[in-house]
């Protein structure tokens, strides 16, 4: 079962490629036009297409690249030349570190306010818990990051900008990627503390609940060893699917705090039509949402017993 | 310093002793206040000068030849020196080459500097000058400069010094060389590696990434002794406004440009940085095509032209930050500027005489704008379309994408905006975009008297003469051209109070002509 998931996987890999590439090439203009911008000539147009190979056929271009990128080779930038490899390495390092950074804050954050919520259902804090988060998610990101700015940046508490390299150290990362962090846990919270709520108090109203409680066990003992465990597959996809969320799409958080991460990147080669790397971004983005719902497919599976030893 | 001084006076039974007593002590304030409120401290070095460009990307390119944002020219200016400088008052300064000197016109002899260096150590000779030119010319060059150096036949070295021949005499070549595009690049047989980033500039590059960030530390061998007084550079990509506004205000950077006049106020308040507004060349316009009608009727394009309220659209689009322009490409920081031309205000019934002239009652035109042209363009748009219904013309403003702008709606629909930065020479303006037959002639403008003159002004040696032509030039630009300029955009930048700035900054380039990163210092 495991093997086919895996196998559709790659055949969606596939087809997203295909989709890909077919909507860069519905932009507008070409790699040399906006190379040149302003500035481009015919002449200076017609040697720049010459020798960045853009005047083959569409399909000799996916085909080229496609069995490039199958040997683990994305080919070089067409707008600078450098291997794309390298180009996206430090950048997708920074994009999983922002990403794990979040879910690090986000995921105990989100479970333990969960728990407590259907803990104390209808209580004062689970009105307050729910309400705090569906605050938080309804502002757009940009709000939150620039309300986080005028709290906590421009009090001189966190820098507003992230200036990261690969010298920086571990301790100096964390504390300049704060906000940035903090931002995309405030907007991913809500949606998975809300469905562990939903989960634990769904199963509240079974009858083998009713039976531990019966037994005189303690609410927190009944939630965390009885209904937990059984209400981890639908949390663990929601994880999986925020997570996937962290690595994809946080354009605009990167914008607002200036972090070098590969949804800039992926901007960038949009509008200067640098098919090659829009590919191999859109491909990796592609990569993290199958396998982040693989992993989360086949741990629902594991932590499911029915599911694993089904007859 | 108050608080004693005002018991002092107001305690005391005013005797003549206590006046001369509160008069010295006003006195002494008054000396010692302005020295306090403004530290006028002289240059000195060390510091790290930070900087946050509203450019910059992934597919920015060492090769000089393919510049065209603030962030790669920042980043030039770090690490490269040129033949000749544009000095703060608008005049050249020898730079590498130390003398220059023509007997015709056609053919120029640049004396290349002693005792120059390459960050690698190597000696700046002839022949690396004439490589960096070369990098320029020919067939297989990308460069976008390609056609502003086509007029040269001939770049050869000649002991330490280069002699470059030209095919028609032009008086402005060295001005041509100041060009942001042709720094002196180290040769290596006889070409220059575009990818290289050594030069003869005041820093070394310790480390980049293009999209992302800059490292220079301070070339401890550059020539200049009077320049480069910061220990390290930082250029930092900020595309987000209010990512660059924060930055600056959070003190992560120390200068940041394009500033949203919306929140100058807020800025100044803050009392952090202050605001330059340097103005310049650079202006804002609205290009028609001249070939098609109705534009091809001067009629038209003067109607339209007395259609606009340029006060306004200085006011509203540039926030005040701005002058007036008379449809005339040569700013006011140009040598041959023609500043008592006839000025061109919003005059509706002048539009409509104009519009009778050409037979018409009214007039529909389709203006195509997208702020990719320029900050505010879509917005001018409307207020254009605003202001010309009085006078009977329709204008429908045709929002495109900001996507593909350049190449698939300027110089492609019959009207639309245009955005130039300032040229440094007339010649230099005129010929890239108003001469006939010219790759960016966006109007497609042919004028006889306009094209003779442009020719005969070139190798004009004769300064008064030289003046007249050019001031006859713009005249005939701006009542007889098919480009409507509304205004002249300053160079508006914001500094950190940290940094100090020199009396005057160049008007020719943003940045101080890009040259903040050695001219300015740690206050």
């Amino acid at each position: 079962m495991i093997l086919m998931r895996v196998a559709l996987g790659i055949g969606l890999l596939f087809i997203v490629s295909l989709v890909i590439f077919w909507a860069t090439e519905l932009l507008p203009g070409d790699l040399a036009t906006e190379l040149l911008g302003q500035s481009a000539t015919p002449e200076t147009l017609a040697a720049l297409r010459e020798q960045l190979g853009l005047n083959d056929p569409a399909p000799v271009r996916y085909w080229n690249w496609l069995t490039g990128a199958l040997t683990g080779d994305f080919g070089v930038s067409l707008s600078n030349g450098r291997p794309i490899s390298e180009l996206i390495g430090a950048r997708l390092g920074n994009t999983v570190f922002l990403a794990l950074y979040a879910a690090a804050l986000s995921v105990p954050i989100s479970l333990i306010l969960g728990i407590l919520a259907a803990l104390w259902r209808n209580s004062i804090f689970d009105r307050a818990a729910n309400a705090g988060a569906l605050t938080a998610i309804s502002f757009p990101e940009f709000f939150v990051a620039y309300i986080l700015v005028l709290w906590l940046a421009q009090t001189g508490l966190f820098p507003s900008i992230v200036r990261i390299n690969p010298t920086t150290t571990l301790g100096d990362r964390l504390y300049m990627s704060f906000l940035p962090a903090l931002t995309l846990t405030l907007v991913v919270t809500a949606h998975m503390m809300r469905m562990t709520r939903a989960a634990i108090i769904n199963l509240m109203a079974s009858p083998y609940i009713e039976m531990a409680r019966l037994k005189g066990l303690s609410p927190l003992r009944i939630v965390l060893r009885h209904a937990l465990p059984n209400a981890l597959a639908p949390i663990i996809n929601v994880i999986a699917l925020n997570l996937a969320y962290l690595i994809t799409g946080v354009v605009v958080v990167e914008v607002v705090f200036v972090y070098p991460g590969l949804g800039q990147l992926m901007v960038d080669a949009v509008s200067n039509r640098d098919i090659a790397v829009v590919q191999a971004v859109a491909l990796i983005f592609a990569g993290a949402y199958v396998t982040l719902n693989l992993i989360a497919d086949v741990l629902s599976t594991i932590t499911n017993p029915r599911l694993m030893h089904r007859r | 310093m108050k608080t004693p001084l005002v018991p002092a006076l107001a305690n005391r039974v005013v005797s003549r002793r206590g006046v001369l007593q509160g008069a010295a002590a006003v006195t002494a304030a008054g000396l010692i206040l302005p020295y306090g409120a403004t530290p006028a401290r002289a240059q000195a070095r060390g510091g790290t000068f930070r900087v946050g460009i509203g450019h910059g990307s992934t597919t920015d390119s060492l090769d000089p030849g393919l510049w065209e944002h603030l962030y790669v020219q920042t980043f030039g200016a770090c690490r490269h020196n040129y033949l000749i400088e544009v000095g703060s008052d608008g005049q050249l300064v020898p730079e590498i080459a130390e003398s220059w000197d023509t007997a015709d016109g056609q053919t120029w002899v640049f004396t290349i500097r002693q005792g120059v260096t390459f960050h690698s150590g190597k000696d700046v000779t002839a022949e690396d000058v004439v490589a960096s030119i070369n990098h320029h010319r020919g067939d297989a060059s990308t460069s976008v400069v390609k056609p502003l150096l086509a007029a040269i036949t001939d770049v050869r070295a000649d002991g330490n010094t280069v002699v470059v021949t030209l095919e028609a005499p032009n008086a402005d070549l060295p001005y041509l060389m100041t060009d942001y595009h042709v720094p002196v690049m180290p040769a290596v047989d006889g070409s220059v590696d575009p990818e290289s980033t050594d030069g003869c500039g005041g820093y070394i590059v310790e480390s980049f990434e293009h999209g992302v960030q800059a490292t220079l530390t301070r070339n401890p061998n550059y020539w200049k002794e009077d320049r480069a007084w910061f220990d390290r550079i930082e250029l930092l990509a900020i595309l987000d406004p209010a990512a660059r506004l924060n930055a600056l205000i959070t003190g992560e950077v120390h200068l940041i440009d394009q500033v949203d006049p919306a929140t100058i106020g807020m800025l100044e308040g803050r009392g952090v940085a202050r605001i330059l507004s340097i103005p310049g060349n650079a202006h804002y316009g609205f290009p028609m095509d001249a070939r098609e009608a109705p534009y091809s009727d001067n009629n038209i394009r003067l109607a339209l032209k007395y259609a606009l309220d340029r006060e306004a659209m200085v006011d509203v689009i540039l926030g005040g930050h701005g002058a007036v322009a008379n449809d005339n490409p040569i700013g006011p920081a140009n040598r041959y500027f023609h500043a008592e031309m006839e000025a061109k205000t919003y005059d509706p019934d002048r539009a409509r005489y104009y519009l009778q002239q050409a037979g018409l009652s009214s007039l529909d035109v389709t203006l195509s704008v997208a702020d990719a042209a320029f900050s505010g363009a879509v917005d001018a748009g409307a207020m254009f379309s605003e202001t010309a219904r009085a006078a009977g013309i329709n204008i429908t403003v045709n929002r495109v994408p900001n996507d593909g702008y350049w190449s698939n709606v300027w110089m492609q629909d019959d009207f639309c905006a245009t955005y130039w930065g300032g040229r440094a020479v007339e010649d230099h303006m005129f010929t890239t975009a108003y001469a006939a037959g010219a790759d960016w002639n966006e109007s497609f403008w042919t004028n006889d008297r306009f094209n003779e003159l442009l020719l005969a002004a070139r190798s004009e040696v004769d300064e008064n003469l030289r003046r007249e032509m050019y001031h006859e030039m713009q005249q005939l630009v701006s009542f007889e051209g098919s480009t409507i300029i509304p205004m002249y955009n300053n160079y508006v930048m914001a500094v950190s109070n940290d940094i100090a700035t020199p009396e005057r900054i160049s008007a020719n380039w943003n940045f101080d002509g890009f040259r903040c990163v050695e001219r300015w210092w740690m206050a």
